[in-house]
């Protein structure tokens, strides 16, 4: 029997769900206040009589306060009367094989009841108005449902049954691979969803004609696992040649020779005070943290998946990035998590997106309620992150998502011994997420959405927060030898990489199932979420189950790890897979790839030749623009305070609504030592020249950390290459050269990076097969800093009227991919250089004063300048903030026509002092919204103020001006002579006013674009 | 007399179990954090605590709804051990999930045979999960858990924490009986206002009736609140320490500290 019990807000409680789509419909431009109801629902298959079913809704399901209910059997009539005599019934529902975490907890619920049900599925139910059939079609696909895990079933349920997996009979398929030629090798690549080279095809041909034998499927999917991009980065990891206006190099191993390379470096000049644990070769880095504890920190991205399905790709990029530190070591405890979004326009026209891809406000509202719904129901804080904003994010979005992750000193290292079983822990495998790993080496096509449905998953946050409870449990009882997240490849790379110095035997049918009818390769490579594989000696099985059954986690022996050096698949007693760990691990081709950066052309970027006195609407435009906007509208939907550690949040100030320039924690809460967390990206200046991009964000991530109170010396980063086709040999070049930046600066700045990833192939064609588009050159740079005493930091926010405020680094006239460039459609222009070595002495000077407890506020400049770092402090401190270009410490050089002027005008006034930029228009723009790095705008009480020039000796800095009672922000010009109105003649030297503004325009010019 | 034992309820999907026991030992009580499972094979174990605090989280992932499937277990297992336990005068502490667990589980409010539950906690107004801090107000004669603050300011991190009595003079009952200790409050002035008067967004953070931030059975002993007192007990829990704002330690400390003075 099948019932249904359909929940509908109670007469006078709002009907959310429906108003939210109501909202979309108007946003997407397809209805203006579409009439439309909405219930959640169930379905409920099962023995039960209607009392049943009436005691279940009235007592689980549903809230008789602010709900009421309609029950009946599917099919009958009661179900399909409209609330509001609408037209249209539309339901929608998971589509069978994808997660229904609710309709799990619900069957276990009703078992509560002592009342068993057969099985649960959700729906959502939604009345619709009028509107004609193409529309509520678009309503369907674009608003209510996602075709790639949702079905929609128009007017009444046409089934009784519910129906779940089906039989599957076993046969052993082996590919003839032996006999194909290149065109059959290619086409088995790209059909068989291998997506490997040819190269690489002909290295597995070769290897199995050595065999003498075919390969089985699940033996291919297991080398393509392996190989593939997401698992084995071969492209970044491989052989590289590169060119560019320095001359020709080889790289061996591109990473090896440049990022890792430099954390070498740094490890070995530190000598005795190394305090990097385990770098790059972990699921996640390791650094100390204290005398008991160190700290692991990861970000990974989930790029295509969020593409198809922005909640379920979001949703599982986070689950799967936990996964990275509790797979660390014997095991971390996440503390905390960080994201960073890339997307297309909010405004982006509907009828401008290609087919196939999803509009940005769908992708961004999707994105931000998956790593939401995930990250707050893991009980982990997300405390920092941003937001960049290109229309060349439009097919393929970016989600970087983050964890970090605290874990006892002695359990840093895992050691798999021959002879452990392999251990599965968590959730069952089911046929979700298949070819995840080899989907994200492929450029997303319109028809990514048909083709790769499968490779979307949904998670379930409580099922990992199950596994996580047991699995610190077991580390601290000492009951297995090695852990690993089961990510990407599922156990193909779980157990192929924990048993790749071992060898492993699997009985892929004692695996647990979500339902009947998987086949032995899709059990191996499935993407299930909520997995973990252990390796856990025989003798302490007994009491590891025990401890995962008395918290309902399951945990199964899934095979042993054996010492032959070979992974052995059975099912069913037959073998179906033996392949030589080295084959696998090592047999990968060595291809040398092309790699060319030819750098451009430097285009003078048309700034102002004439005085413009007033730079006010410039500064709002800026304020306003969707990169520097106010994220609050994500930032608070997240927890960022849970576990109890929060020291600085990312928002702060008199209303806490400022944006702070990191997070600060203290994981541990019997003490002050906290962690600080902060992030770089610019990929506006990749435009320009990818190495002073990477520089860039590595200043920034730092600078970030060091404006709250960060030690420089004890900051870890990690790099995240998003990059498109690295196959044309420029776009190659373009990573190549931002890479070496990344060692140069890391050397000189002593921050070492600790782990990291990358992600290709971030193109997108359109229907048509027309050029493909690719995203911009992404790399985040995240960093994770130091501090002894969290009760030490500083904020950014204004403190006190009369205070002094004082400009830490240099201003050079590098407008290019600046924000001012960007709001006012300003091409070209010099992209910001980093000076490390001085980076590295302001970092520590500033750093000695904030310790010293000599800042009172401190925000670093980067998008907009000091102008908009400025209006930041001011608002969001509250205070108003008087501020004078003259100055500020510069290295502009005047062109030869303002040089001129200047001359003519120290002679017309002898005696007066006029600023050496005075005549340069362009001067006092870049003075204002210059986004040179390593610059700080600190506010420091008077009294304080010898000391704090004292501390920052050496290191360039002056005093630009003061806090103010005033409530508003007031910026003088460079002097600059002015004609006298009354006479008409003879000159005054006077600081004009270039930006005057109130507090509250500011404030709401860069909170309201994104306050939905 | 020894430290009281606290018993912090775990569930799966709790998550502020460690930092709820770390502010009651802080405030001098012994914390002993627990699973479900444990409490369901011997509920016998309910007799060596004297406090029992349900904190916050997902229970098991706020699946169907907020607090709902932990209620069940609770109401459906355990209900004769609670009756025994607050028969006892011992004290109840629920958190975020976990008044949610107390309200839906009728612990706090019991249900009324013919009218059903007095009160529940549904979705906000905002349809979507908020981290913020509130100002509250508190009348410290309602609870033993409240006595001797007037007011305290702290977190709300939920997306079910709008307060719905079952109607106007439920409400107007609960208010009378002292039943409704905790109200939001405009931060910027506004003491004057009357407490049920209107409160708006984002003061009220939920849209909850009567502005109600937290509900206590008759005799004060069992408490139910949205906000959290345990991410306040540090001076920088405060947003704003770093402008000097807060006292040495944060206003929540001085709930746990009530409960453990109870049985000095």
């Amino acid at each position: 029997m099948l019932w249904e019990v359909d929940i509908y807000p109670a007469k006078g409680h709002p009907d959310l769900i429906a108003e939210q789509a109501a909202t979309d419909a108007a946003d997407l431009g397809l209805a203006e206040n579409l009439s439309i109801s909405a219930a959640r629902g169930y379905l409920i298959q099962g023995d039960l009589a209607r009392g049943q079913v009436d005691r279940i809704a009235a007592e689980l399901l549903a809230d008789g306060i602010v709900e009421r209910t309609v029950i009946a059997r599917v099919g009958a009539a009661a179900l399909a009367e409209p609330p509001n005599a609408e037209k249209h019934l539309v339901h929608v529902l998971p589509k069978p094989g994808v997660m229904d975490p609710v309709a799990e907890s619900a069957l276990e619920a009703i078992a509560d009841f002592g009342l068993r049900a057969d099985a649960v599925r959700t729906l959502k139910k939604y009345w619709i108005g009028d509107l004609d059939a193409q529309r509520l079609a678009a309503l369907c696909s674009k608003i209510l449902a996602n075709d790639a895990i949702e079905q929609v079933i128009i007017g009444p349920l046409g089934f009784d049954k519910l129906r779940f997996g089906s039989h599957y009979d076993f046969h052993l398929v082996t590919v003839p691979i032996r006999g194909m030629d290149d065109e059959a090798l290619g086409r088995l690549s790209i059909d068989g969803q291998l997506y490997l080279s040819l190269v690489e095809m002909r290295t597995i041909q070769a290897h199995f004609r050595t065999l003498g034998r075919d390969p089985t499927d699940v033996e291919l999917e297991t080398i393509a696992q392996t190989w593939s991009e997401h698992c084995s980065h071969k492209t970044l990891a491989g052989r590289i040649d590169y060119e560019d206006e320095n001359g020709q190099r080889r790289f061996e191993n591109m990473l090896k020779e440049t990022i890792f390379r430099a954390t070498r470096q740094i490890r070995k000049a530190a000598g005795n005070e190394d305090w990097c644990v385990s770098v790059f070769s972990d699921n996640a880095g390791v650094v100390r943290f204290d005398d008991q504890y160190n700290v692991v920190f990861k970000v990974e991205t989930h790029n295509h998946p969020s593409a198809l399905e922005p909640y379920g790709g979001a949703n599982t990029g986070i689950g799967g990035v936990i996964r990275d530190p509790m797979g660390t070591g014997m095991g971390a405890k996440p503390i905390c998590n960080t994201d960073v979004f890339c997307f297309a326009p909010p405004e982006t026209p509907a009828d401008e997106l290609p087919p196939g891809v999803l509009h940005p406000r769908r992708v961004m509202r999707g994105v931000v309620a998956g790593v939401r719904d995930y990250g707050n129901r893991m009980g982990i804080p997300t405390i920092n992150g941003a937001v960049y904003f290109d229309p060349r994010y439009l097919g393929n979005p970016l989600v970087y998502c983050g964890n970090a992750g605290l874990i006892p000193a002695d359990k840093s290292f895992k050691y798999p011994q021959p002879g452990d079983l392999i251990v599965a822990i968590g959730g069952r495998t089911g046929r979700d997420g298949i070819h995840g790993a080899t989907f994200s080496s492929a450029e997303l096509t319109s028809e990514s959405e048909t083709l790769s449905g499968g490779a979307v998953q949904i998670g379930n946050a409580i099922t990992e927060k199950m596994v996580l409870d047991v699995l610190i449990a077991a580390r601290d009882r000492g009951l297995y030898s090695a852990v690993t997240d089961c990510g990407a490849g599922g156990f193909s790379s779980a157990v192929g990489e924990m048993g790749e110095n071992i060898g492993a035997e699997v009985n892929l049918e004692t695996v647990p199932l979500k339902y009947d009818g998987l086949s032995y390769t899709e059990i191996w490579i499935s993407e299930a979420q909520e997995r973990m594989v252990l390796a856990a000696p025989e003798d302490k099985w007994e009491e590891l189950k025990a401890l995962c059954d008395s918290e309902d986690v399951e945990a199964t022996v899934i095979g042993r790890f054996v010492p032959t050096g070979r992974l052995v698949l059975k099912y069913r007693g037959h073998e179906v897979g033996d392949l030589a760990m080295e084959f696998l691990h090592d047999g990968r081709p060595k291809i040398v790839r092309q790699a060319v950066y030819r750098p451009q052309p430097p285009v003078r970027q048309a700034l102002p030749e004439e005085h413009d006195w007033d730079y006010t609407d410039q500064l709002k435009d800026i304020l306003g623009s969707l990169n520097v906007a106010s994220k609050h509208w994500i930032i608070r939907q997240y927890d960022h305070e849970v576990q109890g550690g929060s020291a600085i949040k990312p928002l702060v100030g008199v209303e806490n609504d400022g944006p702070s320039d990191a997070s600060v924690i203290r994981p541990r809460l019997d003490s002050r030592r906290g962690l600080v967390f902060a992030c770089g990206m610019n990929p506006c200046y990749g435009d320009l020249d990818t190495y002073w991009m990477a520089a860039s964000a590595i200043d920034e991530a730092v600078r970030n950390c060091v404006a709250v109170g960060a030690d420089p010396r004890r900051i870890a980063i990690l790099d995240n290459f998003c990059w498109g086709a690295t196959d044309r040999p420029e776009t190659l070049g373009s990573l190549v050269r931002a890479a070496l930046a990344c060692h140069d600066v890391a050397v000189a700045l002593g921050t070492p990076f600790i782990s990291g990833k990358d992600s290709l192939y971030n193109e997108f064609r359109p229907v048509g097969g027309a050029e493909s588009i690719s995203i911009p050159p992404s790399l985040l740079i995240s960093a994770m800093g130091q501090v002894d005493d969290a009760g030490r930091c500083v904020t950014m926010d204004l403190k006190a009227p009369g205070n002094l405020l004082y400009q830490v680094g240099v201003t050079r006239e590098e407008m290019g991919g600046s924000h001012f460039a960007l709001t006012q459609g300003l091409s070209g222009g010099q992209v910001p250089k980093v000076d490390a070595t001085m980076a590295k002495a302001t970092f520590i000077a500033l750093y000695r004063a904030i310790g010293a407890g000599l800042v009172r506020a401190c925000h670093d400049l980067s998008e907009g300048g000091l102008a908009v770092a400025a209006a930041e402090m001011a608002f969001a401190g509250g205070c108003g903030a008087r501020l004078s270009l003259a100055q500020v410490p510069h290295a502009i050089e005047p062109d030869e026509d303002s040089r001129q002027e200047l001359a003519r005008l120290a002679g017309s006034l002898p005696g007066e002092e006029i600023h050496p930029l005075a005549t340069y228009p362009a001067a006092t723009v870049a003075l204002l919204f210059a986004e040179s790095n390593t610059r700080f705008l600190c506010e420091v009480a008077e009294e304080d103020a010898g000391a704090f020039e004292a501390a920052m000796f050496g290191v360039p800095c002056a005093r630009v001006g003061e806090v103010t009672g005033a409530g508003k922000l007031e910026i003088l010009g460079l002097a600059q002579s002015i004609a006298d109105a009354d006479s008409g003649q003879g000159c005054e030297i006077g600081q004009p006013i270039v930006i005057e503004a109130e507090l509250g325009e500011l404030k709401q010019a860069w909170q309201s674009p994104l306050d939905w | 007399m020894a430290s009281p034992n606290v018993l912090i309820l775990r569930a799966p999907g709790t998550q502020c179990d460690q930092e709820t026991a770390f502010a009651f030992e802080k405030a001098g009580g012994t914390a002993h954090i627990l699973h479900i499972n444990r409490l369901l094979e011997s509920p016998s174990r309910f007799g060596q605590f004297q406090i029992l605090c349900v904190p916050g989280g997902f229970s098991y992932g706020d699946d169907v709804a907020a607090g709902r499937i932990l209620a069940n277990q609770i109401q459906h297992h355990l209900a004769g051990h609670l009756a025994e336990f607050t028969a006892a005068e011992k004290l109840i502490l629920g958190i975020c999930n976990g008044f949610q667990v107390l309200l839906k589980s009728g612990i706090l409010l019991p249900p009324e045979a013919e009218r059903g539950p007095a009160a529940t906690l549904t979705w906000n107004d905002s349809g979507r999960f908020e981290d913020r801090w509130v100002k509250l107000s508190v009348d410290s004669r309602a609870s033993v858990l409240l006595a001797g603050i007037e007011s305290m300011y702290l977190p709300i991190a939920h997306a079910e924490g709008k307060f719905v009595p079952r109607d106007e003079a439920t409400c107007r009952q609960l208010a009378a009986a002292g039943q409704l200790p905790l109200r939001y409050r405009p931060l910027a002035d506004g003491d004057d206002l009357p407490l049920d008067g209107p409160v708006p967004f984002p003061d009220n953070p939920n849209g909850s009736v009567a502005n109600t931030a937290g509900a206590c059975d008759p005799t004060g002993r069992i408490l139910g609140l949205m906000p959290h007192p345990e991410r306040h007990i540090d001076r920088t829990h405060h947003p704003r320490w770093t402008r000097g704002e807060g006292g040495p330690v944060g206003d929540g400390l001085k709930v746990f500290e009530n409960a453990i003075a109870y049985f000095a």
